[in-house]
């Protein structure tokens, strides 16, 4: 079991907003800190725009674990996008849970354009921990009891 | 199908030392839709663009992946290249391969893997972009300045001065401000009317600025570059054109003793009035409240002596509008009145006055001219104690915030009375001096050590009135170990807070723009955009932000007006396209928007309006919400707000950010 | 009419004697029911709740719990201090649920919350300021000054009565007896409160500076509406007089007797004699 883990590469989806976290992302290269290969960023003007299913696609589609990060609170960009985000994170949190969805797989940060060292960190931790969980095969269960009960229902 | 190309750069050996950029080619010619890809050393450089060029018009491309630095570096350039072989820039994507990818991994197979899923998911999202338009919004080369203190002086002449029109409202009857009504300004002593009045006349005299006194914004409508504002011309009762302000009307008006605004009570003026001997416009206003032939329907003395026949008692309020591209807001400030503070005693007391209060009496042209006076009895006050902070970063009172210029003028008042009275003994009560600014430390400095006024650190408890007139003041002095003390003083003044004026929260809302809790406006970002305002082309200057000092206040005013002219010269604002649009439909349905106007709610820039969709009959079908591209900002806010899907943004649409992230993860 | 629950507290039995009999002489005089609290006890007074948090709240809780138990709607509290105690615990009781419920256990009693509480300003300007302007038959052409003292206005989040600083009410109550409320500086500070025993010296100058501050204004008499300030201004004349230097004769009154006095009721019911400076015959 702990073989399968230390070989389990967990693929992450990083949704992030263009204006403090893609910036500081962008630092993080332009710092040469290297973390691990696992994450694929995903920009987005605010992480007011990221509309919680795309969170759900992403793990229909396979994503072991999700990032969401954008700016710090009151440095938002388009002032209040990021407050948004947070209320939508606060309630879909407990609506996942319901679902029965590992919010444990869900990590929601700020990071700004000068955090280059707290992406790296970030993205480093996520992976340790998504990694310690195992591969979400969970979801496809529930995915797959979703598509029967559409089916019975036809 | 669609005819991708896709370009890896190497960056120099930036991306190919980690990342093998020839497999990310090879591995991005197979993706579906993909008709051509390479990999070259530098993309961004004139070989590097050409070849980007001459491949979109060989292969007919109709979508462009490149896979280089991060988008925040090139994007520009490579939208540039592809607009010049004539495919729209917004069919251009960046896939980030360097910043988030070979500087950050080192050299391996998951590197490049995780560089060929970048490109298969920028590959996936440009399938699906569609060729936009920049926006182009005219723009009304006219500005309206609200308030006509000194930041409204300020920027008004400054956007005059660069050739273009400005419409100054100001609800008083003369402009000038609180700085009209000061006496000398800190940190270099000079008259403050000395300095203020010749730009006051200029606004008056200059070609360019239309002046309204008396007057207040009534509405504003519209958007950057156009808006609408409906302005009220208060009733002055006297007609403007035939007025020659030769005065005899105030001297002649019977009503002599009511208390005068401008001295802030402490002298009077009549009912037909000049607020002060400088006022620009110099020509007087009925005050309807106090005129006897108003309030009693007899009088009418103005009337029988004006020479030109100038007064109007039937004069109505006029409504006028103006179409403007810029609106700056400086509509200042005010300070608590001494009623404010039970402890000091509900302001029953004559000798206890505020800061703008004591400006007054020490002010040349003031009610005493110029002489400390104690308001009570006219005698000159031997003993004065100033307190520091009234209400300012007090909690309880509800302002937690420093009022900023407290600390300068209470130094300076200080020093005008032991100018003015040699053998006068003044004392300050302060919480801390606060004296950041050019030459102002060494102000205070002079105040404590060449002045010899007397600085007690601590705050005081109280203030009353003894049986025999003397105001007591007790307060404690923290610097002697919290030891009480009580100075009998002749006259107290209070250096009560600045807070906003009464009406900031109702224009604010009539502008569509933000404000803090405390009703002073919120800039756009207190750092980086400190003179703009949430909503596009409006702008802030001076003390309606927060309480300023006049050096301050000015330079934020020369800002917004820089602000202003920059807007004004461009005969259309081009924007990106990148804004949120409401689907549209074929009927019945005409849109999925149900009309539910959450989105705007959550639109931090009211660039949401309602769209009625008629039929022939002009009867309304449906409500639907609607986009104002020229307000839209393209936060994206809305869409994830939308429970109907109706809302999308372009750039980043539901449908290109699905396939975007499916793609990322569908590879094994 | 509504019958309004009476808590007189120690002060009310011993040392302020005379408000105990003015307030109830006011109340027979006027016909307004008052009925003791049965079995009430101290309110805790500073001696509670500068030791134990606990016994600060359920020694007041007892009470109120008690007057909700008698079918009381509202109670008044003659004493500032007990009226503070009961007020602020009160307050306490109904904004924290836990507390109250921990209260309620340590006292084995219920106490929802319900009741009023008034002092003996609201409980005159509620049921006897009404009847004034009929029943006001001696009125007292005299000049007062109303001294409010600290507890009757704050802490004033809690209390929610009158002006905090510079209160008025018992200044509108003096003008409807016909007196001439004077203007003055020192209606809310120290008297030196309880340490009129152990610091008589510190008491003395406090109430010193309030009682030649009010005759330096012409006031003829003080009026208050606190046992505690009734007793260092007039018990403690003495200690007064000699941090002043001089002798002050101006009296000190508890408003309900000076409304008593306006309404011609014999100053033997009030408790005027049991003052120490004697109040002259108006």
């Amino acid at each position: 079991m702990d073989e399968n883990k230390a070989a389990f590469e967990p693929r992450i989806i990083a949704f992030v907003c263009n204006w403090c976290t893609y910036a500081g992302a962008d630092l993080t290269g332009t710092s040469r800190i290297k973390y691990a290969t696992n994450v694929e960023i995903v920009r987005f003007p605010c992480t007011g725009r990221i509309d919680f299913m795309l969170l759900l696609k992403a793990f229909a589609a396979g994503a072991d674990g999700i990032i969401v990060s954008g700016c710090h609170p009151n440095d938002c960009h388009y002032t209040s996008g990021n407050f948004h985000a947070r209320r939508r994170w606060i309630v879909f949190r407990g609506l996942l849970d319901f679902l029965g969805i590992d919010v444990r797989r869900i990590h929601y940060y700020w990071v700004s354009a000068a955090e280059g060292a707290k992406w790296a960190e970030v993205v480093n931790q996520t992976v340790a921990e998504i990694r310690e969980l195992g591969p979400y095969t969970e979801y496809k269960k529930v995915a797959n009891y979703i598509e029967e009960t559409e089916a019975a229902h036809e | 199908m669609s005819k991708i190309g896709v370009f890896i750069c190497h960056c120099g050996e930036n991306i190919s030392a980690t990342v093998d950029c020839a497999r990310v080619a090879q591995a991005a010619a197979e993706m579906e839709g993909v008709a051509y890809a390479t990999d070259y050393k530098y993309m961004c450089s004139e070989p590097g663009q050409q070849l980007i060029r001459q491949a979109i018009r060989e292969h007919n491309l109709d979508g462009v992946v490149v896979g280089s630095c991060s988008p925040r570096m090139h994007e520009p350039t490579f939208r540039r290249a592809c607009a010049e072989a004539g495919l729209n820039p917004y069919l251009c994507e960046i896939a980030n391969l360097r910043e988030h990818c070979s500087w950050v991994h080192e050299k391996g197979e998951a590197t490049t893997q995780k560089a060929i899923d970048i490109v298969q998911g920028l590959v996936e999202k440009v399938r699906r972009n569609q060729p936009l338009t920049p926006i182009r919004v005219p723009v009304t080369k006219k500005a309206l300045v609200i308030g006509g203190g000194i930041a409204g002086i300020q920027a008004a002449l400054d956007i005059a001065n660069c050739g273009h029109r400005v419409i100054l409202v100001e609800k008083e009857p003369s402009i000038g401000g609180h700085m009209a009504q000061l006496s000398e300004t800190f940190p270099t002593l000079d008259c403050s009317q000395c300095i203020l009045t010749p730009r006051m006349v200029e606004v008056a005299q200059h070609p360019n600025i239309t002046l309204y006194t008396y007057a207040e914004v009534e509405s504003v409508e519209g958007f950057i570059g156009n808006f609408k504002a409906t302005i009220r011309l208060k009733a002055k009762s006297v007609d403007e054109k035939k007025c020659t302000g030769c005065g005899l009307c105030t001297t002649k008006c019977p009503n002599k003793k009511i208390p005068g605004e401008f001295n802030e009570g402490l002298g009077t003026r009549t009912a037909i009035y000049v607020p002060f001997p400088q006022a620009v416009p110099n020509k007087p206003v009925i005050d309807k409240e106090h005129c006897n032939y108003y309030q009693k329907g007899k009088c009418r003395v103005c009337e029988k002596f004006c020479p030109t026949g100038a007064i109007t008692f039937d004069q109505p309020d006029q409504f006028i509008t103006e179409e403007v591209g810029a609106i700056v807001v400086t509509t200042g400030f005010r300070v608590l009145p001494t009623s404010f503070f039970p402890e000091y005693g509900y302001g029953r007391y004559k000798d206890v006055i505020t800061g703008i209060q004591f400006e007054r009496l020490a002010s040349a042209s003031g009610p005493t001219m110029g002489e400390i006076r104690r308001p009570s009895d006219g005698t000159v006050p031997k003993k004065v104690v100033f307190i520091a902070c009234c209400g300012s970063r007090d909690p309880a009172k509800g302002i937690p915030y420093c009022s900023k210029i407290c600390c300068m003028y209470t130094a300076k008042h200080a020093m005008l009375y032991q100018h003015k009275v040699h053998d006068g003994e003044s004392t300050v009560f302060y919480m801390d001096i606060r004296a950041g600014g050019k030459n102002y430390e060494e102000f205070v400095r002079r105040a404590i050590e060449e002045d010899k006024v007397n600085y007690v650190r601590g705050r005081v408890a109280r203030v009353y009135e003894r049986a025999d007139g003397k105001l007591v003041v007790r307060g404690v002095d923290t610097l002697l170990g919290a030891q009480q003390v009580e100075i009998e003083a002749d006259m107290v003044v209070l250096a009560t807070a600045g807070v906003a004026n009464p009406g900031a929260e109702e224009l604010a809302q009539k502008l569509h723009i933000s404000y803090d809790p405390y009703h002073f406006f919120a800039e756009a970002h207190p750092k980086l955009r400190p003179v703009e305002t949430n909503t596009a082309g409006i702008y802030l200057a001076g003390a309606c932000q927060a309480p300023k000092d006049i050096p301050e206040t000015v330079a934020t005013a020369s800002g917004a007006a820089a602000k202003v002219v920059s807007l004004l010269s461009q005969d259309d604002l081009v924007r990106e396209p990148l804004v949120a649009v409401v689907n549209r439909c074929a009927p019945p349905v005409y849109s999925t928007c149900v009309g539910c106007f959450l989105c705007q709610t959550a639109c931090p820039y009211q660039a949401i309006e309602r769209e009625e969709i008629k039929d022939r009959q002009g009867r309304v079908i449906k409500t639907v919400a609607k986009v104002n591209p020229g307000l839209c900002q393209g936060c994206g806010t809305c869409v994830s707000f939308c429970r109907s899907k109706a809302i999308d943004i372009q750039g980043y649409s539901n449908e290109q950010m699905y396939a975007e992230v499916n793609a990322l993860l569908n590879h094994e | 009419m509504k019958e309004t629950g009476f808590y007189p507290g120690c002060s009310l039995q011993a040392t302020s004697r005379e408000y105990n009999e003015s307030v109830r002489a006011l109340a027979r005089h006027l016909s307004l029911p008052l009925r003791e609290i049965e079995d009430w006890n101290c309110c805790g007074a500073t001696a509670a709740h500068s030791m134990n948090h606990e016994l600060a709240l359920a020694l007041p809780a007892r009470v109120l719990a008690l007057a909700e138990a008698q079918g009381m709607e509202e109670i008044v509290v003659p004493c500032a201090a007990c009226y503070g105690r009961l007020a602020t615990t009160h307050h306490t009781l109904v904004t924290d649920e836990t507390l109250r419920q921990k209260t309620c256990d340590t006292i084995g009693m219920e106490y929802s919350g319900k009741l009023k509480i008034l002092n003996a300003v609201q409980w005159i300007e509620q049921y006897v300021e009404p009847l004034l302007a009929n029943a006001v038959t001696h009125p007292i052409n005299r000049k007062m000054a109303c001294y409010y003292g600290c507890l009757l206005v704050r802490p004033h989040k809690v209390l929610q009565f009158d002006r905090v600083e510079d209160p008025q009410s018992m200044d509108r109550l003096c003008a409807l007896c016909g007196s001439e409320p004077v203007d003055w500086a020192f209606k809310t500070e120290c008297c030196g409160a309880g340490l009129s025993i152990s610091r008589t010296q510190s008491v003395g100058r406090l109430s010193g500076a309030i009682l030649s501050d009010a005759a330096e204004r012409g006031a003829e008499a003080i009026i208050v509406a606190c046992p505690m300030c009734h007793s260092n201004l007039d018990m403690r004349r003495p200690a007064a007089n000699r941090s002043l230097g001089q002798k002050l004769d101006i009296p000190v009154l508890f408003i309900t007797q000076l409304i008593g006095l306006a309404l011609g009721i014999p100053r033997k019911e009030l408790g005027l004699d049991r003052h120490f400076v004697p109040v002259p015959q108006w």
